[in-house]
């Protein structure tokens, strides 16, 4: 057994010293003019070897060590637990969705700026998840130019304002349903499409969104993108210092307090919150109501999904149209946090962060889509310090995740229902 | 009730079915059966609606219905079952039998948000119609479990159960005894003829289970490489000449 490993283990360590050898080792130091290769302190050869040497160790005797693990009784009580009874949990879990709520409400008043626009971007991640979700997770079409839809919201709230001076309350309705239509026209051509092939054709259509956005300079400006985006107001009242529009009054003055530029983080804050949460309330009704239950149907077995009267037209129509609805939502928000918007935030890379988000969760789970938006957005902020290898980390945390829980972060669980007794 | 007149369905070169005919009436059990590859899953696809027959027509009530989406086949009343068992296997055993229902149920989108009356009382009423037949079938108690997990047996009577709450005029069982074992035909062979007299459902039955076939059948009908071979009651069937030397008692 061990001399089996033995190989195996050793090749092992030679792909870590492959890959840690020049990423770690080697460096580009500008001299002068010139750029030279340098060789790192001895400390980090030191390091790539003892790493090699671990891996070798680990590969060698992995089976006890996995045995060993898996001997650690703590972890086994803990998956053996009898669940609770259907009541309790679930009275449990709305007390804790109460709470939870309450602190995220609460919680940006205490932080700093950076953590509230931070805590923004991943509420807007959650949207786009939970959207993205009723496509992928639940009607099980794979769909991988999502980032289109994001970007119609976007720029529908930014040309609004720019051309017609639209504010962010009149654009936020637009651009969802912009985006919704935008998806129920791609949906069109793509209903007969399945697996690889629909994958393939709406990677295309985000890329031509991209693209036009892109080339289209007389009305979009082009790569230099549209600036000067309005942030949104409460009730007339603007957040910054100085009034811009007419008719307009400002928050600081009407309420009398000391301006802060905080407060306009926050405001947009919790405007993100109440959409992010109107967008996971919406969607858990929708799943259990008969649209929600006919995606799934048409996920999993569409002919037997059609023997029993579903259209494939409308099922498939229905999914795309809500996906992009909340995409459209998010990019709204997304361009009023942002003040200026060009084609760079919607490559195709967004598309496959947002995917990854749905998929690391646990496709069709709204809690686990919740979690991992949030790993996901915040994981390559905290890993900042390691700069350059931020994508290297966050890599490896994907393929550790996919290894160790091939079925997401939190598995959809099916609703019980209760059915009379008797009948 | 439902008259299938010269149906020929072709594949490129192949004819499959060939001048098929057949006919239904209300309150009858109908079976075809015939040799393996002699179309019968053919015939049921077209009646169905998975397959455009390339000839002849489906008759329902005198209208014309070849040809249809199969989904508007299945609105008109005529449900199918598959040879190879075809459930939602991730969904749970109630929620296969919801989906069923789609056409029962208020599917407007804002009133299923703000949950009306209206909505909820026809959930209410579907949920009851699928925890009766959960019961008649014997599934209740598995009514939460994923349907993926259920014993073959239990599946195909779930296949079942999920037309039947949607109230057909017409099933169509393609092989529903196919891998059951021999208590578990028994039962079919209850069921199916309960649905017959009780539920005032047409069959239409593709089977392979002779003493099945022979006990249900009101009228039977014989093909043979994609031709009508016979027509007639079990006990003619029987004792035709051409059917036994094709397919009966070719040993």
């Amino acid at each position: 057994m061990v001399a089996q490993n033995f190989r195996h283990a050793l090749f092992c360590a030679l792909i870590t010293l492959i890959i840690a050898w020049p990423i770690m080792g080697l460096k580009l130091t500008a001299v002068g003019t010139e750029i030279t290769v340098v060789g790192a302190s001895a400390f980090t050869w030191i390091a790539v070897a003892l790493a090699a040497v671990i891996v070798f160790l680990f590969q060698l005797f992995r089976d006890k060590v996995m045995v060993g693990l898996g001997a650690v009784t703590i972890l086994d009580r803990l998956a053996d637990r009898e669940p609770l009874p259907d009541e309790k949990r679930l009275r449990l879990e709305n007390i804790g969705l109460v709470l939870l709520i309450a602190v995220a409400l609460i919680w940006p008043f205490f932080v700093s700026r950076g953590a509230v626009d931070l805590a923004t971007l991943v509420l807007i991640y959650i949207m786009l998840a939970l959207g993205l979700n009723v496509v992928v997770g639940l009607a099980g079409l794979l769909d991988l130019g999502y980032v289109a839809f994001y970007a119609v919201g976007a720029y529908t709230f930014a040309l609004l304002s720019n051309y017609w001076g639209a504010s962010f309350w009149m654009a936020l309705p637009i651009g969802a349903l912009l985006a919704a239509l935008f998806g129920l026209v791609l949906g069109f051509p793509v209903l007969r499409l399945r697996g690889d092939y629909l994958a393939i054709v709406t990677l295309g259509f985000g890329e031509i969104i991209r693209i036009l956005l892109n080339n289209w300079t007389s009305v979009t400006g082009g790569p230099n993108g549209i600036g000067g985006i309005p942030d949104p107001t409460l009730f007339g009242m603007e957040f910054g210092r100085r009034v811009k529009e007419e008719g307009n009054t400002s928050f600081h003055e009407t309420f009398g307090i000391a301006y802060s530029s905080e407060h306009k983080v926050i405001f947009l804050y919790l405007i993100a919150l109440v959409l992010a949460i109107f967008t996971a309330f919406v969607i858990r009704r929708l799943m259990r109501m008969p649209v929600g239950r006919s995606w799934e149907a048409l996920r999993e077995d569409e002919i037997a999904a059609r023997s029993l009267g579903l259209s494939r037209t409308g099922v498939k129509l229905s999914a795309f149209t809500i996906g992009a609805f909340f995409a459209g939502f998010a990019g709204t928000v997304f361009a009023s946090k942002q003040g200026f918007i060009s084609p760079e935030s919607f490559v195709f890379l967004e598309s496959a962060i947002i995917l990854a988000i749905v998929v690391l969760g646990g496709m069709g789970s709204q809690l686990g889509v919740i979690l991992a938006a949030i790993a996901v957005t915040i994981l390559p902020e905290l890993a900042r310090e390691f700069s350059e290898y931020r994508m290297l980390i966050f890599g490896a945390a994907m393929v550790l995740m996919m290894v160790w829980r091939p079925q997401g972060l939190l598995p959809m669980r099916r609703r019980h229902i209760k059915l009379k007794a008797g009948g | 009730m439902l008259e299938v007149q010269n149906l020929s369905m072709r594949f490129g070169g192949l004819l499959a079915v060939d001048q098929v005919s057949l006919d239904v009436r209300e309150h009858e059990i109908v079976s075809i059966i015939g040799p393996n590859g002699a179309g019968k899953t053919t015939v049921f696809n077209c009646m169905s609606g998975f397959y455009r027959p390339t000839g002849g027509k489906i008759l329902l009530d005198g209208k014309e219905i070849q040809g249809k989406p199969d989904y508007r086949i299945s609105r008109l009343g005529l449900v199918r079952t598959f040879q190879h068992v075809r459930l939602f296997n991730r969904m749970t055993v109630v929620e296969n039998l919801m989906v069923a229902q789609h056409r029962h149920l208020n599917t407007n989108l804002l009133s299923g948000l703000v949950a009306t009356p209206n909505y909820r009382a026809r959930e209410q009423k579907a949920l009851d119609r699928a925890s009766y037949w959960l019961e008649r079938v014997g599934l209740q108690e598995l009514a939460n479990r994923d349907a993926g997990n259920l014993a073959y047996g239990q599946q195909r009577r779930l296949e079942i159960a999920r037309c039947m709450v949607t109230e057909p005029r017409l099933l169509m069982l393609d092989e529903p005894a196919a891998g059951l074992n021999p208590a578990e035909t028994r039962e079919l062979n209850q069921l199916i003829i309960s649905l017959k007299e009780d539920y005032n459902v047409s069959v239409v039955l593709i089977e392979h289970d002779m003493s099945l076939v022979m006990d249900i059948s009101d009228r039977i009908n014989v093909i043979s490489q994609g031709r009508p071979l016979a027509t007639g009651t079990p006990e003619e069937v029987r004792n035709n000449d051409e059917v036994i030397k094709a397919y009966l008692g070719e040993a």
